[in-house]
């Protein structure tokens, strides 16, 4: 018995503190103090990179904390989690006490709330109370809802309200901020966040994950026909543009040109222009210099395409490109590799970086081969992301925005006409209470009382 | 270039505007206050010229695009706002000694742009991330929020100096409008500029999920709108909820407008998507 009272007292004890209003403000303060932190230590950088910039001691302490990916450290997930349950509760908390005032079809108005309202505008009419009521009660029909007549000896008292449902933005509010979180939520559980380089006329099946480092297969096939890049007069550049092809199977099964905000979306996988870059063709011209004759034979060449040397000086595959290459040891940048084989001896391996023509010279052959032209080709970044949580976080954005104009702007009001017969005239007596702004419940009661006067 | 003649003309008006108001609070002269309101609402035309051949003049040089592109364009649309929302505030509340605390605001605005070394006022063609019907709803939104903002914050400026001192008669101080209108003046601006700053927020989020991809980054220019958004969503639950008044809102209403001023300036020296502003 006495376990099951305290477990309940504890648990009153969390409900209480979820619901209460000074945990949201320090909550909203501390997210917003601690959010400091991350715009002033760079987010996510090398580890050698903060070690330099902090010291070995403090970035272990920072690293303890996880300053260096705050946003989703341990305790700031804590701070978000319980902002959450706190929007829940209070909600949930306010919804149950004001239930009556919330869930309400035909509401019943009583005389004795509008007695001391300081809004109030009073005229006097000469038609009899009887007449009033039809000409007011038809008026009032068409301003508000719930109208409701109640007759005395001397009057009548009309009632109406327009805007109950406006008590419910407050809620559509908290709805929206609760959606954006398991929005948030739903795009990093079944989401992912990517990127592949795609030479011009390649294609890639793979992307690689942002946050690991991890390969991860499509469904598709990206191939790229087609990179361009422009630029202004001022050199600052106009518009990317990437002809892409997906291909399921080998068979194309969408294709859009992208840019720069107008991605291709696919089976939920949307890809996005991110950046580009350039790339040695796949084909070069080459120049064959024979030693003995001095003669220059020059050919175009593909990668993989195989030729006889004129003067029976051997047969030569342009077998591949190679970024960053060596040449016994020294590293000679981006470089073509070819396989010459002399007649009657055995192949041998050479390197033709591009950035030295006349490179070949040195291994002293009987036949120098230099990289006379080369092409270069494009390649586009392109980011490649799958967020099912999208849609739910967009509706949240719509609620929040409807609900913030709501909460703000209008409010659900009340008004009272009441009238009685005081000798030869009718007094009348409008007012009126609203939820909040009631400075504008003041000009409403008075063009109210203002357009009954008019009545005829 | 027409443009630039008619935004130099409203820096210079702007600062004429708020120094009449300032006089006419201080000398307590109606005509001048009068005076006051049509400098301004010809500054006000002026910067709306300016913004409009600005428009204009780029289309002319080939690339054209709503004047709300960089630092400098959105600094005159900040001032632009700050007019518009006080004026109506005049309009409303029949009280010119705001004037004296709003456009001065317009004016700093509009000098700080013309001024600056580190602000370009060439129009400049598009980068490709700048290329979306999203960046004038983000820029037009964020800013009127901004705007409302900067108002509320001369408000409270007010209430703190009037705080305490609601019996006395004439004088510079007792020519405010009465504390309890004041504390409830800041908190229609802060309801106002806080339903534009969730726009603001929103259509950048939209703006940046059909650039790169996704609709939140936490890159510094985002964090610290969401950190002005905090610290707002408190105030309005603090007063709301809380029944908070007076001097503690309007210290947190500073406090919010600090917020917004680096979010707007000092996110500029950090690292982050939207250092784009801070080119040249």
């Amino acid at each position: 018995m006495s376990v099951q009272t305290t477990s309940n007292g504890f648990l009153d004890a969390i409900w209480k503190l979820l619901a209460s209003i000074r945990l949201t403000i320090v909550l909203l303060l501390s997210l917003a103090a601690t959010s400091i932190i991350g715009t002033l230590i760079p987010q996510n950088s090398e580890p050698a990179a903060y070690v330099a910039a902090f010291g070995e001691t403090v970035f272990r302490f920072f690293s303890v904390l996880g300053l260096f990916d705050m946003y989703h450290s341990w305790w700031f997930q804590i701070l978000i989690v319980l902002l959450a349950a706190n929007i829940i509760v209070c909600s949930a908390d306010r919804i149950s006490l004001q239930r009556n005032l919330l869930f309400v079809r035909k509401p019943r108005f009583q005389a004795g709330r509008f007695q001391n309202l300081p809004n109030r505008v009073e005229f006097e009419d000469e038609r009899p109370a009887e007449v009033l009521r039809g000409l007011y009660e038809s008026y009032l029909s068409r301003k508000a809802r719930a109208v409701q007549a109640d007759a005395d000896d001397a009057g009548f008292s009309l009632f109406g309200e327009t805007g109950r449902w406006t008590r419910f933005g407050v809620y559509t509010v908290h709805l929206s901020v609760v959606l954006l979180l398991i929005g948030g939520l739903i795009g990093s559980i079944f989401g992912f966040d990517g990127f592949a380089t795609v030479p011009e006329g390649e294609t890639v099946q793979q992307v690689t994950l942002r946050n690991s480092g991890e390969r991860l297969r499509l469904p598709f096939a990206i191939r790229c026909d087609d990179f361009e890049v422009s630029f202004y007069e001022t050199g600052a550049p106009k518009e990317f543009r990437s002809s892409l092809t997906l291909l399921e199977d080998g068979r194309p099964v969408a294709q859009k040109d992208i840019i720069v905000n107008d991605p291709l979306r696919y089976q939920g996988i949307s890809i996005f222009q991110s950046s580009y870059g350039s790339l040695p063709a796949r084909e070069a011209v080459l120049s064959f210099t024979s030693r003995s004759t001095g003669m220059v034979y020059t050919k175009d060449m593909k990668i993989g395409a195989e030729i006889a040397i004129p003067e029976n000086l051997g047969t030569f595959v342009l077998t591949d490109i190679r970024h960053n290459a060596q040449f016994r040891g020294h590293p000679v940048g981006d470089a073509f590799i070819g396989r010459l084989t002399p007649p009657g001896g055995s192949p041998e391996e050479v390197v033709l970086p591009m950035r030295f023509p006349t490179f070949d010279r040195m291994r002293r052959g009987d036949v120098v081969i230099a990289v006379d032209q080369f092409k270069e080709r494009h390649y586009t970044g392109l980011q490649v992301n799958k967020d099912p949580g999208v849609d739910v976080v967009y509706i949240g954005f719509i609620l929040m925005i409807v609900g913030c104009y709501v909460t703000f702007f209008r409010s659900h009001q009340q008004v009272c006409i009441q009238a009685s017969r005081r000798g030869s005239v009718t007094r009348v007596t409008v007012c009126g209470t609203a939820n909040k702004n009631k400075a504008a419940m003041e000009r409403r009661i008075q063009r109210l009382s203002a357009a009954l006067k008019q009545l005829k | 270039m027409t443009s630039s003649l008619l935004l130099s003309a409203t820096t210079f008006i702007y600062g004429l505007a708020g120094f009449i108001y300032v006089f006419a609070w201080v000398f307590r002269k109606t005509s001048s206050g009068r005076l006051a309101t049509w400098v301004a609402i010809v500054g006000w035309a002026a910067n709306t010229a300016g913004m409009a051949f600005r428009w204009v003049e780029s289309y002319q040089m080939g690339f054209g695009h709503a004047p709300l592109s960089n630092l400098y364009e959105s600094l005159i649309f900040f001032a632009w706002t700050i007019i518009v929302i006080y004026l109506y505030i005049e309009w409303r509340y029949g009280n010119r000694v705001i004037g004296a605390f709003s456009a001065p605001l317009a004016f700093l605005a509009m000098a700080y742009a013309s001024l600056s070394p580190n602000i370009s006022d060439k129009i400049q063609p598009l980068i490709p991330a700048l290329k979306s019907n999203w960046l004038i709803a983000h820029v037009i939104t964020c800013f009127i929020g901004y705007g409302a903002f900067a108002v509320a914050c001369g408000v409270s400026a007010m209430y703190l100096l009037k705080s305490g001192r609601d019996a006395e008669e004439g004088g510079l101080i007792g020519r405010f409008p009465p504390t309890p209108v004041l504390d409830e003046l800041t908190h229609q601006l802060v309801m106002f500029g806080f339903l534009f700053l969730s726009a603001g927020i929103i259509t950048g989020a939209v703006w940046a999920n059909s650039a790169w991809g996704r609709y939140w980054g936490w890159d510094p220019k985002e964090t610290w709108s969401l950190i002005t958004w905090f610290i707002y969503a408190a105030l309005l639950h603090a007063r709301m909820m809380r029944g908070w008044r007076g001097r503690r809102i309007a210290y947190l209403n500073l406090m919010g407008f600090a917020a917004v001023l680096f979010t707007y300036f000092g996110v500029n020296l950090l690292p982050g998507l939207h250092s784009y502003q801070s080119m040249q």
